[in-house]
C-alpha cells in the first residue's frame, strides 16, 4: 500500500464504500453511512449547522488561543459598561469583564451542559424504552407509565424544581435537564424496539439461546441507535435554551462562570442604555442553537430519503 | 401565484396593523402610581405584618400610639396618643389618646380599641411579637399590663427593666398600630382576633384605606377624608409589583407610573438627565455585611478575620456600580440612629491581609464556601469581593441561591462565609446591638437566635454590657456605650460590616412631596402631590 | 412537547383482553389517575427536598424560635413525610388544594385568577401560530426544494432556535422603549384597573363584553408583543409540521387523480390535501398548545404578566407547596385534557380514522 499515492487510495476506499455488493456486514453499514454523508454534503443548510457547531466545538476547544482565559473574569470595577473597542471587542459587562472573553469561555459551559445531558439521556431511555418494548406486558406497563408521569409535568417547572432542589452548579443543571428530557427518548426506543421484535433475527439469536440482555445490546440497540442520535441532535438546540433559560432566572452555573443564560439576565437591567451587554450572548445562544437545529435538519432528512 | 402571494402579503401586513401607535395617558391627577417590588408581602394585618413592603404598606393605613412623622422624622411626637407621663421606675406608662378622634367607619378611636390592639399582637403571637414580648408581657399577663383605664386613657407596665426612649421607640413600631376593635373581632374566625381578614382589609385610622391587595400584583389604597392630619393629597395610591428595575424605568419614561422606587445606579444615570424626571435620596438603614462563621478552623482565627476585613473594596463598590444606592458604614448602626458613629477603619489593603495571613499561618491562603443571594446587587457584591479576596489567596466558592435559602443555610449557622443585609427593628440602636452583639448561649438551641448566635460567636461579656446599655437611663452614658459596643463589635465581631444603604426615588417631575424614612415606617404617601 | 406520544395508545397485555368501550374509558381514566398520583407525589417530594425552608417563608427571618415551632407544627412538617403526602391527598380528594402561603389565599383562588391570563396569552399566540403557520406551511410543501421552500424553512428554524427570554427583552426594547407601537410589560395600564367586571378572566374579552373600548384596546395593545413572540415560535413549528403532512398528503394518488380529473391546482392543495392534512395538524396544534403553557415562565417573567408561570416560579421559590402542587396539577390536567381531545376529534375529522379504530 505504501507505493500507492493518497489520492487512488482514497479512490480506492470510496469505490470500497460504494460498492453494490458489499463483502461484509461492516462494509454495508460503513457504506451506508457514507452515501448518507454524500447526502447530507449536498444539504447547504445542514452544511452551515454543521459548520456551526464545527466552530463551535473549535471554539471551546482553542479557546484559551482566541481569548485572554483571565479576561474572562477580571473585574476592573473603571472600565464598566464599555462599548465594543478595540480592546474589548464586544464591550465589557457590569463589573468591567471582557464580554469578548466571556463568550469565547462561556461555549465551553454550554457545550459541556449539551455532551453531559446527551450521555445521561440516550442510556437512561434506552434502559427505560427497550425493556418496555422488549419485554411487554407488566414490565411495558410499569416503565411506561412513570415515562407517562414525566412526560406529563410543565417542563420547565420540573427542570426549575429540580436545579432549585439540588443547589446550583452546572453539574446539577444537566441532571435537572436530563431528568426532565429522557422520556421521548424512552418512546421513542419502545416504539423501534416493538417494530424490530418480531424480525427474524431476532427471533433466530432467541432460538440460538442468546441471552435477553445480550440480545438487547447486540441486535436492538444498534437498530435504535440512528434514530435516537438523530432525535438526540434535534434535541440539542431545546438542551441549550434550557440551560440558558435556568441561567437566566438563576439556576445552574455559579459565577463567576460566563454561562451565557445568566449573562443575559445580569445584561437585561442595562438594556437600555448598554445593549450589547444582555444582546450578544443572547445572540450566541441564537446562533448555537440554529447551528445545532440546522444540522438535526440535514441529518433527519438524509435518514428520512434512506427510509424512503 | 398571485393568490399564493396574497397570504405573505397578509402574513406581512396583519403584525403592522396591530402595531399602530399607541398614545400614553398619564396617570389619573388625583392617583399616584408607585412602581415597587412587593412580592414580599405575605400579610397586612399590623400585628403580623414583618416585610418591609408591608410594613410601609401598614404604615400608611394604620395610625399608631406614637410616631414620627412626615414634616419632622427625628421627632417623636403622640400618634393616636396626645401626651403621656412615665412612672419614676420606668415600668409605668400613661398615656392620654387625643379627643374626637376617628376610624375609618366612622366609629370613635378609643382607649379600649388601643389596648385591644396591643394585647392582640401578644395574644396571636405572630412574628413581630417579640418587640412586644420582650417587655414581659406574655399571653396570661398582657391583658393586666395593658388596659384601658378610661375612654381616653390607656396604661402599659412592663416588667423587664429598659430605657423609656426604648419603650417609647417601641411604641412608634408597626406593632403599636390602632386596629378597631369592634371591625376586627365581627370578623373573628375560630378565635383568631380578625387575623384572617385582617390579612387583607383594613380597619384602620390613618391617612389611607386599603381597597385591595392582589398579591404580586398591586396594593390600591384610597384617601381617608376624616384623618387627623387632613385628607392626603392622592385620592388613590397605588403601588404596583414590578420586579424588574429595567421595567420600572421604562414605565417611568413613558409616563405610565408617577414613582419608581427600586432603580439600579446603572439605570439612575441616564435619567438624570432626564427633564422630566426627579431622582431623590432618601437615607436607608439597612447593613449590609458578610458573615463569617467562628465555628470554621479558618475563620475561628480572629487574625484570618481581621485580613479579611482588609480585603474588601469598600470605596471601590461604592464608587462603581453601587453608586448613589450605598455608603461605606462598618459599624453595626446605621448613620441617622441614636448613638451612631461613622467609624470605618478597613479599606482594602491587600499587602496587610496577607502580612495577616502569614501571621495567622496561611500565607498560601485556603477555600472557602461563599454562600450569597442570587439578585443584585448581592451577585455583583459577591463577586467583586471573590476578586479581591483571591489575591490574598483566600479563594472563595460562590454559592448563589433564593435569599429565602440564604437564610435558612443562616439560621442552621451552616455556612462559612455569607452575604446578607439586616434591617433595623425600630429606631432604636438596641435593634441592632441585639443582634450584632448578644449572644450568651451558644447552643444549639438557646431562646433567641441573634446574628452573633449565627456565627458562633460566644461573648457573654459584650452581651452584659450590651443589655445594660438597653436599661441606662442617662442619654449621654447610653450613647458612649453604643460607641463601645459598636468599635468592639467592627474590631472583633466575625462580620465583615460593608455598607448602610440609600434608597434613591425617581419620580415624574410634576410629582412631588414622596417622604422616604430611614426605616420603612417612615416612608409617607400622604403628602405626595401633583 | 409529547402529546402525540402520550396519545398513542399503549398495548398493555393484561388490559388489552378487556375489550369493549367501557373498559377503554376505564383503562383511560385508571392510566389518567395513575399519572396524576404520580405526579403530585414526584412534586411533593422535590417541594420538600429543595432547601428552602417553607415555615421561614411564612414567618420570617425575625420570627422567634417559639413561633417558628407553631407554624412548624401547624403546616405539619413534623409529621413523616408520606403521612403529609397521604394526608394533602386525601384534602386533595375533598377539592381543598390548601391556602398559598405566598398570597394567603386558597389555591384553587389564586389559579382561577392568574390562569386566564396565560390562557389569553397562549390562545392569541396559538391563533397568530396558525392563521400564518398553516399557509406558510402549505407554500412551503407546494414549493418543495425551491426558494420559498428554502427560505421558509429557515425562517421557521430560526423561530424554534430563539431564546425566548432574549427575543422578549428585543422585542420590548424595540417596540416598546424605542417605537412606542406597544405597550409595556404588564396586562394593562394602572388606570384600567378594575374597571371591567371578570366574567371569563381574559381581559380582552371581558373589555368586549362590559363595551369597554379603550380598556380593550389597552389590554390588547399590552397582549400583542408577548403574543407575537410566542406565535412566532409556535407558528415556526406549525408551519414545519404542516409541509411535512402536505408532502405526504400530495404524494397520495388522489391528489394526481383530482388533478388528472381538471380539478384546479388551487383547489387540490388548499381543500382536498389541506382538508385531509388537518386531522394530523390537530394533534400537532393541541401539542404546541401544550408547550406554550408550560413555555409560559419565561416569557411571564419577562413581561411581568402575571399568569400561571410567574405564579408556578414564585411558589417554587418561596417554598409554596401547595401552589406548586396545585399549579403543576393543573398544567397537568390541560395537558392530559388537550390530549384526549385530540384523540377524540381525530375520528371526527378523519372518516377513516373512524372506521379503522
Amino acid at each position: 500500500m505504501s507505493d500507492v499515492t493518497l489520492r487512488a487510495d482514497l479512490g480506492h476506499w470510496r469505490g470500497w464504500l460504494l460498492d453494490q455488493a458489499p463483502g461484509s456486514r461492516w462494509q454495508a453499514r460503513l457504506g451506508r453511512w457514507y452515501r448518507a454523508w454524500l447526502g447530507f454534503r449536498r444539504n447547504g443548510l445542514a452544511m452551515t449547522g454543521f459548520g456551526v457547531v464545527l466552530l463551535l466545538v473549535g471554539i471551546a476547544i482553542f479557546a484559551p488561543l482566541i481569548a485572554d482565559r483571565e479576561a474572562a473574569t477580571l473585574q476592573v470595577l473603571t472600565q464598566r459598561l464599555e462599548p465594543a473597542s478595540w480592546q474589548h471587542w464586544f464591550g465589557t459587562d457590569e463589573l468591567g469583564r471582557d464580554i469578548y472573553a466571556r463568550v469565547v469561555f462561556g461555549s465551553r459551559i454550554t457545550l459541556t451542559i449539551v455532551a453531559l445531558v446527551s450521555a445521561i439521556v440516550v442510556p437512561v431511555g434506552l434502559g427505560i424504552g427497550l425493556p418496555a418494548g422488549y419485554f411487554g406486558g407488566m414490565v411495558d406497563a410499569v416503565l411506561m407509565r412513570i415515562t407517562d408521569i414525566f412526560l406529563a409535568f410543565p417542563r420547565l417547572v420540573l427542570a426549575l424544581a429540580f436545579a432549585a432542589a439540588l443547589g446550583p452548579g452546572i453539574e446539577n443543571a444537566v441532571i435537572a435537564i436530563a431528568l426532565t428530557t429522557w422520556p421521548p427518548y424512552a418512546r421513542l426506543a419502545r416504539a423501534e424496539t416493538l417494530t424490530r421484535r418480531r424480525a427474524e433475527f431476532i427471533e433466530a439469536a432467541e432460538l440460538q439461546g442468546a441471552s435477553h440482555l445480550r440480545i438487547l445490546l447486540t441486535q436492538i440497540v444498534p437498530l435504535c441507535l440512528p434514530s435516537v442520535i438523530i432525535r438526540l441532535t434535534l434535541d440539542m438546540a431545546g438542551i441549550i435554551l434550557t440551560a440558558a433559560g435556568l441561567g437566566f432566572l438563576g439556576l445552574g452555573a455559579q459565577p463567576p462562570a460566563p454561562e451565557w443564560g445568566a449573562m443575559v439576565s445580569s445584561g437585561r437591567q442595562v438594556l437600555l442604555d448598554q445593549w450589547w451587554v444582555a444582546t450578544i450572548p443572547g445572540m450566541a445562544i441564537f446562533i448555537t442553537s440554529v447551528g445545532f437545529n440546522l444540522l438535526g435538519d440535514g441529518l433527519r432528512d438524509v435518514s428520512d430519503s434512506r427510509a424512503g | 401565484m398571485s393568490k399564493r402571494l396574497s397570504f405573505a402579503t397578509l402574513a406581512v401586513a396583519l403584525p403592522l396593523a396591530f402595531a399602530s401607535p399607541v398614545a400614553h395617558a398619564a396617570t389619573p391627577a388625583d392617583t399616584v402610581v408607585i412602581a415597587k417590588q412587593i412580592d414580599d408581602i405575605l400579610t397586612l394585618d399590623p400585628g403580623e405584618a414583618y416585610e418591609l413592603s408591608g410594613i410601609e404598606i401598614a404604615t400608611n393605613i394604620y395610625d399608631r400610639l406614637l410616631r414620627y412623622e412626615a414634616e419632622d422624622v427625628t421627632k417623636l411626637v403622640g400618634g393616636v396618643a396626645e401626651s403621656w407621663t412615665i412612672s419614676p421606675d420606668g415600668k409605668v406608662y400613661n398615656f392620654k389618646l387625643r379627643p374626637n378622634l376617628k376610624f375609618q367607619s366612622g366609629a370613635p378611636v378609643t382607649a379600649e380599641d388601643v389596648a385591644f390592639s396591643l394585647q392582640r399582637v401578644v395574644l396571636m403571637n405572630k412574628t413581630p411579637a417579640f418587640l412586644f414580648t420582650q417587655l414581659g408581657w406574655t399571653k396570661d399577663n398582657v391583658k393586666d399590663l395593658v388596659k384601658a383605664t378610661g375612654p381616653n386613657a390607656l396604661q402599659v407596665t412592663i416588667t423587664e427593666d429598659f430605657a423609656p426612649s426604648l419603650v417609647l421607640n417601641l411604641m412608634t413600631s408597626i406593632v403599636a398600630s390602632v386596629v378597631e376593635k369592634k371591625v376586627a373581632m365581627a370578623n373573628e374566625v375560630n378565635g383568631d382576633l380578625g387575623n384572617a381578614w385582617l390579612k387583607s382589609h383594613s380597619a384602620a385610622s390613618g391617612a389611607y384605606r386599603l381597597v385591595a391587595w392582589k398579591p404580586n400584583e398591586s396594593v390600591t389604597l384610597e384617601a381617608n377624608p376624616t384623618f387627623r392630619l387632613g385628607a392626603p393629597a392622592m385620592k388613590r395610591v397605588v403601588v404596583r409589583h414590578v420586579p424588574e428595575p429595567a421595567s420600572q424605568r421604562l414605565l417611568l419614561e413613558k409616563g405610565d407610573i408617577d414613582i419608581a422606587r427600586d432603580l439600579s445606579p446603572d439605570q439612575l444615570a441616564p435619567l438624570a438627565e432626564n427633564k422630566a424626571i426627579r431622582i431623590e435620596q432618601f437615607p436607608g438603614a439597612n447593613t449590609w455585611y458578610a458573615a463569617m462563621n467562628t465555628a470554621d478552623e479558618h475563620l475561628k482565627n480572629p487574625k484570618v478575620r481581621e485580613a479579611m476585613k482588609y480585603l474588601v473594596d469598600y470605596n471601590g463598590m461604592v464608587n462603581s456600580f453601587l453608586k448613589g444606592r450605598f455608603i461605606v458604614q462598618e459599624s453595626f448602626l446605621p448613620l441617622g440612629f441614636f448613638s451612631a458613629i461613622a467609624y470605618n477603619p478597613y479599606k482594602l489593603d491587600v499587602a496587610k491581609a496577607k502580612a495577616l495571613l502569614a501571621e495567622a499561618g496561611y500565607p498560601n491562603g485556603f477555600e472557602l464556601k461563599f454562600d450569597a443571594p442570587n439578585t443584585s446587587p448581592f451577585t455583583e457584591i459577591a463577586q467583586s469581593m471573590q476578586q479581591t479576596m483571591g489575591q490574598a489567596g483566600i479563594k472563595l466558592n460562590i454559592v448563589p441561591s433564593e435569599l429565602k435559602q440564604v437564610i435558612g443555610v443562616y439560621r442552621a449557622r451552616k455556612h462559612q462565609l455569607l452575604l446578607i443585609s439586616w434591617g433595623p427593628d425600630y429606631f432604636d440602636p438596641h435593634t441592632n446591638a441585639d443582634t450584632f452583639a448578644h449572644n450568651d448561649d451558644n447552643s444549639d438551641t438557646p431562646k433567641v437566635r441573634p446574628l452573633a448566635w449565627r456565627n458562633h460567636w460566644y461573648i457573654p461579656d459584650v452581651t452584659k454590657d450590651m443589655l445594660a446599655a438597653a436599661k441606662e437611663l442617662d442619654t449621654k452614658k447610653r450613647a458612649a456605650m453604643y460607641a463601645d459596643l459598636q468599635r468592639k463589635v467592627t474590631d472583633e465581631g466575625p462580620f465583615i460590616i460593608m455598607f448602610q444603604n440609600t434608597a434613591e426615588v425617581a419620580s415624574r417631575a410634576n410629582v412631588k412631596g414622596f417622604k422616604g424614612g430611614i426605616t420603612e415606617d417612615l416612608n409617607f404617601y400622604r403628602t405626595i402631590k401633583k | 412537547m409529547n402529546v402525540a406520544a402520550l396519545a398513542t395508545p399503549s398495548a398493555h397485555g393484561w388490559v388489552r383482553q378487556i375489550a369493549g368501550p367501557v373498559h377503554r374509558v376505564l383503562k383511560v381514566l385508571f392510566s389518567v389517575l395513575l399519572t396524576f398520583l404520580g405526579l403530585t407525589c414526584v412534586t411533593f417530594v422535590i417541594g420538600r427536598v429543595i432547601p428552602i425552608d417553607p415555615v421561614l417563608a411564612i414567618v420570617g427571618d425575625k420570627a422567634p424560635p417559639d413561633v417558628y415551632a407553631r407554624v412548624r407544627a401547624e403546616i405539619g412538617l413534623d409529621l413523616p413525610l408520606p403521612v403529609q403526602y397521604w394526608r394533602y391527598l386525601m384534602k386533595v380528594l375533598h377539592g381543598d388544594f390548601g391556602n398559598s402561603v405566598i398570597t394567603s389565599q386558597p389555591v384553587l383562588a389564586d389559579l382561577l385568577h392568574v390562569f386566564p391570563a396565560t390562557l389569553e396569552l397562549s390562545l392569541l399566540a396559538l391563533i397568530i401560530g396558525v392563521i400564518f403557520g398553516v399557509p406558510i406551511g402549505v407554500i412551503a410543501a407546494t414549493h418543495r426544494g425551491r426558494w420559498q421552500d428554502q427560505v421558509i424553512r429557515f425562517g421557521s428554524l430560526l423561530g424554534y432556535s430563539m431564546p425566548v427570554f432574549w427575543l422578549g427583552l428585543v422585542g420590548l426594547l424595540a417596540f416598546y422603549a424605542k417605537l412606542g407601537w406597544v405597550e409595556g410589560p404588564g396586562r394593562l395600564d394602572v388606570g384600567f384597573d378594575d374597571i371591567v367586571p371578570t366574567v371569563t378572566g381574559l381581559i380582552v374579552v371581558d373589555s368586549l363584553i362590559a363595551g369597554e373600548h379603550d380598556v380593550f384596546v389597552n389590554a390588547l395593545s399590552h397582549l400583542v408583543l408577548p403574543a407575537s413572540i410566542l406565535g412566532y415560535l409556535s407558528l415556526a413549528y406549525v408551519a414545519r409540521m404542516t409541509r411535512s403532512f402536505m408532502l405526504s398528503q400530495l404524494r397520495q394518488e388522489y391528489v394526481l387523480a383530482a388533478l388528472a380529473k381538471g380539478l384546479s391546482p388551487f383547489r387540490v392543495v388548499w381543500v382536498h390535501a389541506l382538508g385531509n392534512a388537518w386531522v394530523q395538524l390537530i394533534t400537532v396544534i393541541a401539542l404546541t398548545f401544550g408547550s406554550l403553557l408550560e413555555g409560559a415562565v419565561l416569557t411571564e417573567t419577562v413581561f411581568a404578566w402575571p399568569g400561571l408561570g410567574l405564579y408556578m416560579k414564585n411558589s417554587l421559590f418561596n417554598a409554596d407547596l401547595n401552589a406548586v402542587l396545585g399549579g403543576t396539577m393543573l398544567v397537568g390536567v390541560v395537558y392530559i385534557g388537550l390530549n384526549m381531545l385530540s384523540d377524540l376529534l381525530y375520528p371526527l375529522v378523519d372518516p377513516r380514522a373512524r372506521e379503522s379504530s
